[in-house]
């Protein structure tokens, strides 16, 4: 399929293949068996200048868009998407900061991201703000230069790992979601700490962990926008980052779906390499066919998003669903064509077939996805009748 | 530090297959690479460079498209690159290549090193590195696996087959460097969108002002007599420990098991 990539692109993509085959293929089974952070690998990402790929020249990034950075996330996911989502954990804990930042805060904290000198992680989920992110009741209480947080984030990738985090706390619990506001936390403010490392079905190499703030002391200019808009810059901050997640989604069908074809043509059986068999073709059919729809789909809503469309949630919540989905049949099917060998950890789609399915559960469980994608379409309806 | 970095483009070996009708093998349509060895006297240029300042001059002799290995050269790091193409130059030899590349290095500029990858995976000789310090009349280190500055010149340390050497050169010397010594870095996106771009410096025979029957066929004395790989050394085994006593120790027990004493 031609995508029209710029020259610029193709060479993201060219390096991004590079540094999936050469660093993370040849890692991420230990990576994962012995739950690793991939450090090493996010350094040698940052060194080939992929940290700011959407960060604006004037902070030291590549002053690329949405295009640019899924076309490296994708490329790392063929590899583990245990590694592409620590790194794709930084655009989501730091585009708050480029969208709603003041001017200081974006020279202060946007530069060391471009750089991959920091890291960054977004704080949102608790245990009981899930789906109903609504539900936040971790607390900003503004008493003189400083805003006090109390409370505790849950499952936040990156967490631990990274040293700038937004977090949306409730600065006024009577007015509901209105009452959020989003703040920047540096890691090692006082009354900031971490939960234990969460043991997990996939992306083990991946960090999750609790955010504890106990009177934790927040600087007041460390506000991103102002106080009452921090579900606004949640949801933005997730309509922007969906794609990412669709990415993960494409890259690791896509490196499920080599694995298969490759292993189909030198296994036989029946005196036949089982590619021979029409059933596996016709799985493989139908894997290559799904696979390029969601890319095209991921492209597509990227190209949207960085033509400046201003509204694209359901853009962006269709390719998350669509490429998480596919990725988690393809994997599946991935590994009923390595037949036994496929559920034994010495081949890499057992770990891909249990990686696959955190896609369709984090930044907005498909479920989730679909409500957006429902009620815009109705309300894109009901403005047709009026 | 004014490095010059020699190199030469190569098949990729991974790539090539044989063709089942003809045994031979397949070198068309096979992409073409730094010399792997090549790679790791880049690397140490670099390393030099990022150490002690200065510049990183990558020079190749080889047909047109060698331009490419060049580019490679620009995206890891390097900031200069110069190949050296021309008709005349076909068919020639270490010999003759040695001579040629020696002119294309000096007028390149002043070095204070000039580093070559210890053989090409190629021809296998080894014979270029020396071959070029033979006719700039400078001294040649081969299997050189660390290199830093002194107030004079250089100390390095030296590869062999029994562990290493550590030498000192004064002034201008050139080096031949092991796989051992480093792996090349990665290129960054930088350095990609500058390798695209850069202006690559085309020399023929005319601008290195060689004498015309020192190159090419006619400047090339080599008659390949016989090929054949020469006796494998076997049943060596070095023991080598932070602590001399460990390593008597470790000798005493593998004679022992084997009842020599």
């Amino acid at each position: 399929m031609e995508y029209f990539l710029t020259d610029e692109q193709k060479m993201i993509v060219e390096l991004s293949r590079k540094i999936t085959d050469e660093l993370i293929i040849p890692e991420r089974a230990r990576l994962d068996q012995e739950e690793i952070f991939p450090t090493e690998i996010l350094k040698k990402i940052a060194e080939a200048d992929l940290y700011g790929l959407y960060i604006p020249e004037a902070y030291g990034g590549f002053g690329g868009g949405v295009m640019d950075f899924i076309l490296a996330v994708e490329e790392f996911s063929r590899g583990c998407i245990g590694v592409s989502v620590s790194f794709a954990a930084n655009a989501l804990g730091i585009y708050p900061v480029l969208a709603f930042g003041t001017e200081e805060q974006k020279q202060k904290y946007l530069p060391a991201i471009a750089a991959g000198t920091k890291q960054a992680a977004f704080g949102l989920t608790e245990a009981n703000a899930g789906s109903d992110a609504g539900g936040v009741q971790t607390t900003a209480e503004l008493k003189g230069d400083y805003y006090i947080l109390n409370g505790t984030k849950q499952w936040i990738t990156n967490g631990g790992e990274a040293d700038t985090y937004t977090v949306i706390a409730m600065t006024d619990k009577a007015k509901g979601a209105r009452g959020a506001s989003a703040f920047i936390v540096e890691k090692g403010t006082e009354g900031f700490t971490f939960g234990k490392k969460e043991d997990k079905l996939g992306i083990r190499a991946s960090a999750t962990r609790e955010l504890v703030f106990q009177d934790c002391k927040v600087p007041k200019a460390n506000l991103l926008g102002k106080e009452g808009m921090g579900f606004i810059v949640a949801m933005k901050n997730l309509d922007h980052s969906r794609p990412g997640i669709a990415a993960q989604g494409v890259g690791l069908a896509q490196g499920a779906m080599e694995a298969a074809i490759k292993y189909s043509r030198e296994r036989v059986q029946f005196g036949k390499p089982i590619s021979a068999f029409q059933a596996n073709q016709h799985k493989i059919a139908n894997m290559a066919t799904e696979i390029e729809a969601a890319r095209c789909l991921l492209y597509a809503t990227a190209r949207t998003i960085d033509a400046g469309i201003k509204d694209f949630s359901m853009e962006s919540a269709m390719c998350k669903l669509y490429a998480t989905d596919v990725a988690n049949k393809v994997a599946n099917e991935a590994l009923q064509i390595f037949g036994g060998y496929g559920y034994m950890r010495e081949y890499p789609v057992e770990k891909m077939f249990r990686d696959a399915k955190i896609l369709q559960i984090y930044e907005g469980t498909n479920e989730i996805q679909r409500n957006v994608i429902a009620l815009d379409a109705i309300k894109k309806s009901a403005k047709q009748d009026k | 530090m004014n490095i010059a970095v020699c190199i030469k483009q190569v098949p990729d070996s991974d790539k090539v297959t044989i063709d089942r009708e003809t045994n031979r093998l397949n070198r068309t349509g096979v992409p073409s690479v730094i010399n792997p060895f090549d790679e790791n006297a880049i690397e140490l240029g670099l390393q030099l460079k990022d150490k002690y300042g200065g510049k990183v001059t990558v020079i190749t002799m080889g047909p047109p498209q060698a331009e490419q290995a060049l580019r490679d050269c620009i995206a890891v790091g390097a900031d200069d690159a110069y190949l050296i193409t021309d008709r005349k130059f076909a068919g020639a030899d270490t010999w003759a290549t040695s001579y040629t590349l020696s002119l294309a290095v000096q007028k390149a500029g002043n070095f204070d090193v000039v580093l070559f990858g210890k053989q090409a995976i190629d021809g296998d000789t080894a014979q270029v590195g020396p071959g070029v310090a033979y006719f700039m009349d400078i001294p040649v280190i081969t299997y050189v696996k660390e290199a830093e500055k002194t107030d004079k010149g250089f100390k390095v340390k030296r590869v062999t087959e029994e562990g290493y050497q550590v030498w000192e050169v004064d002034g201008q010397a050139a080096f031949t460097v092991v796989k051992e010594a480093n792996t090349m870095r990665l290129p960054s996106l930088k350095g990609k969108m500058r390798a695209k771009s850069a202006t690559i410096t085309t020399w023929g025979a005319d601008d290195i002002g060689v004498e015309e029957e020192k190159i090419g066929l006619k400047g090339s004395p080599t008659i390949v007599r016989k090929v054949f790989s020469p006796p494998i050394k076997t049943n060596r085994e070095t023991i080598q420990n932070e602590d001399p006593k460990q390593s008597v120790k470790e000798l005493l027990g593998k004679l022992k098991e084997r009842k020599l004493i």
